[in-house]
């Protein structure tokens, strides 16, 4: 499981794609999806590669994107 | 209580406080100084702010803001500045915002000069400001009046939340008289204001604007704002009558004009010449009706203005074809005396 | 995939979502503009320092006008340029509300300037966000005092010729010069990091606010990629490559 979980509100996304170069780990591309505005929205192709860094919601001018990331307790703790 | 003998400025700014004005802000302009000076003296020590902004514009953009915030609030100026205001005005009277401005009218157009004019009826009565609003418009002829219709102003104002003006000119505002002032409005008589931006705590967001891209929203608005104003037209209309009964002549003047009215309807009457005097005390509503009555038995409806003829297109809508119409004006803050309108007036009887 | 359709397994922990002070409506900003990431940064600090109770909004004229129906706050709508006027008197009238204005370059730095030099150097206890993209946007792209030398804009189609048009305006390095201010800073919005100290320089702002030490005002810098005829990343590189340069970054005044 990826450390993180991006969550885009597509309805929300406007495809302006400021996400998917933000991300430092190619998890965001275009889907092949519109939404009812017509918008090409965003989507984790990658999802794998998620770190939950938040980077990809920091940048999103439409606060489409929700991150959830993977709990320390369960996750290995770096030294 | 107890007369006080007052400046129309000091009575206007004494009367503000009374009813109530929690913010005064202004820009500084001859005539009103002392309406200035003298906010700036006591308001702060009543528990109000004083304020003097950059400019007019900041002024009542200021005001704008604070009867946002729910309070009572004024700004005074005299007629250049009146016109920076109209902006503001217009977005108040869009907004539905509550608020008083007192313009002290001097000479135009342009820079004009300082002395007593009435050249800024259009501007007040018939929108200076952009869009279809109207402002409630009094006109004091006294420095008492001054100060009751000060009150009166906040008091209308708040009642429909349609901003609301008074009408003076430098002679009223210099002019020293006495004053019995009235009686403080108690805080709690001040109608609630659950539209204020006071934050939005247990309930939903207030919003303040005068704004709707939506041609059918802005439509509705509009509706509504002239749904105001036919019920200020029906409820609010004041004037001052006299000797209207048996009149040959009837005069029809305001504020400083209608003061001097009332002196030649006098000298008339001495003269024999059956003179009447209606002087408007709202300019908008303007009083069409009682104008109308008062001109089915009299031959000439003569208006007096300190001005080319302003009010005089409101006195012809009321007059129409019952009596004639003519009009006599100074211009350019000449005031005549009442010998010389008594003149004018003759002319009218003895043809 | 929507986030009430998401179904997220055991184990993870929400990091990031959308601040309680905005509201569910969609900005009207076009793809791309920065103008949303300010949006939510300002409800972000809202909800960190509490005050959405008491805080008031003042929405300018430009492409911000919708900004009262973002947010979950009372707001005004002022008239262009007069912000700074109409948050004198709300917070004149009302000293308990917390009262922040929006303003685009056009509404602060050219139709407005007076009434934002003069709430400056008052002190007034407010705070300003200011977005400075360089351009008129709502109108069409026409030329902003921000505008810099030899941009194109719809109404400098060969480029901004400062022989006549005059040079960028900078406002903050004129308004650090008052003592009146507390706080002035620019930042920019540009990417990830930068973001993050606008964050922050608008939790100092508002903070200024609350402890009652005055006039604050953050500029942060941004791109219009509709009328910089680019795409996002393209503004954004554009804006680091011409703009910045332009625009130093970083606190202009902090009066202790």
């Amino acid at each position: 499981m990826a450390k993180g979980i991006t969550v885009i509100d597509k309805e929300r996304c406007k495809g302006c794609g400021l996400c998917i170069s933000a991300c430092p780990f190619g998890v965001l591309g275009f889907s092949d999806e519109h939404n009812s505005s017509g918008y090409n929205v965003a989507t984790a192709v990658a999802p794998e590669q998620c770190t939950g860094c938040t980077i990809c919601a920091q940048i999103c001018p439409d606060v489409a994107i929700e991150v959830y990331r993977k709990e320390k307790a369960e996750s290995k703790e770096a030294a | 209580m107890s007369l006080q003998l007052m400046r129309g400025n000091e009575a206007i700014a004494e009367a503000a406080i009374r009813a109530g004005c929690r913010c005064y802000f202004c820009y500084p302009i001859t005539p009103q100084g002392e309406l200035v000076e003298y906010m700036a003296r006591e308001l702060p020590t009543r528990g109000g702010e004083f304020l003097q902004a950059e400019s007019e514009v900041s002024a009542i953009n200021m005001v704008y803001g604070a009867a946002a915030a729910g309070v009572r609030t004024m700004t005074s100026s005299s007629s250049p500045g009146i016109s920076l205001k109209m902006e503001g005005i217009s977005y108040m009277a869009g907004a539905r915002l509550p608020g008083v401005i007192v313009n002290i009218m001097r000479g135009g157009p342009g820079l004009g000069n300082i002395a007593p004019a009435q050249a800024d009826y259009f501007q007040a009565t018939k929108g200076g400001g952009h869009g279809d609003y109207r402002l409630i418009t009094l006109a004091p002829s006294t420095v008492p009046e001054a100060a009751e219709l000060v009150m009166e102003a906040f008091e209308l104002s708040d009642r429909y939340r349609v901003p609301a003006m008074i009408l003076a000119d430098g002679m009223l505002g210099q002019m020293m008289e006495p004053v019995e002032l009235p009686e403080p409005v108690d805080p709690a008589d001040i109608p609630a204001r659950p539209w204020a931006l006071t934050g939005a705590k247990g309930r939903d967001p207030n919003v303040v604007l005068s704004f709707d891209l939506d041609p059918q929203g802005l439509k509705k608005m509009n509706q509504e704002l002239q749904a105001i104003y036919r019920q200020i037209q029906h409820n609010e209309i004041r004037w001052e009558e006299s000797h209207t009964e048996d009149a040959e002549l009837l005069l029809v003047a305001y504020g400083t004009m209608g003061r001097i009215a009332r002196t030649v309807a006098r000298l008339a009457r001495e003269e024999g010449i059956r003179a009447g005097l209606i002087r408007p005390i709202t300019l908008w509503p303007f009083p069409y009706d009682p104008i109308r009555q008062a001109a089915q038995s009299v031959s000439t409806v003569l208006t007096l203005e300190l001005s080319a003829g302003q009010m005089w297109e409101d006195v012809q809508l009321a007059v129409g074809q019952r009596a004639d119409t003519p009009f006599y004006g100074e211009l350019g803050g000449v005031v005549p005396t009442p010998r010389q309108i008594l003149k004018e007036v003759k002319r009218y009887v003895s043809s | 995939m929507s986030p009430a359709e998401t179904t997220i397994p055991q184990g993870y922990g929400k990091v990031f979502s959308r601040p309680q002070s905005l509201s569910d409506a969609p900005t009207t900003y076009c793809p791309g503009c920065l103008h949303g990431v300010a949006t939510r940064l300002i409800a972000e600090v809202i909800d960190e320092l509490g005050i959405k109770d008491r805080t008031v909004g003042i929405a300018p004229v430009g492409c911000a006008v919708f900004l009262y129906r973002f947010y979950n706050l009372d707001f005004v709508q002022a008239s262009h340029g007069r912000a700074c006027a109409v948050a004198t008197g709300l917070k004149r009238a009302n000293s308990d509300l917390m009262v922040f204005s929006y303003q685009g370059d056009g509404d602060l730095a050219a139709i407005g300037t007076a009434e934002t030099v003069h709430a400056a150097n008052r002190g007034e206890n407010f705070t300003v966000v200011f977005i400075n993209n360089q351009i008129y946007g709502m109108t069409g792209g026409e030329m902003a005092p921000t505008t810099l030398p030899g941009q194109r804009t719809t109404t400098t189609p060969r480029g901004r010729d400062v022989a006549s048009t005059g040079y960028p305006l900078r406002i903050s390095e004129m308004l650090a010069q008052l003592d009146g201010p507390r706080y002035i800073t620019r930042q920019s919005l540009h990417d990830a990091p930068h973001i993050a100290k606008s964050r922050k320089a608008l939790l100092t702002a508002f903070s200024n606010q609350l402890e009652g030490k005055g006039f604050s005002m953050v500029e942060l810098v941004a791109a219009c990629p509709t009328n910089f005829k680019m795409s996002p990343d393209k503004a954004n590189k554009w804006l680091v490559e011409q703009a910045l340069p332009a625009y130093p970054l970083g606190d202009l005044k902090v009066k202790e």
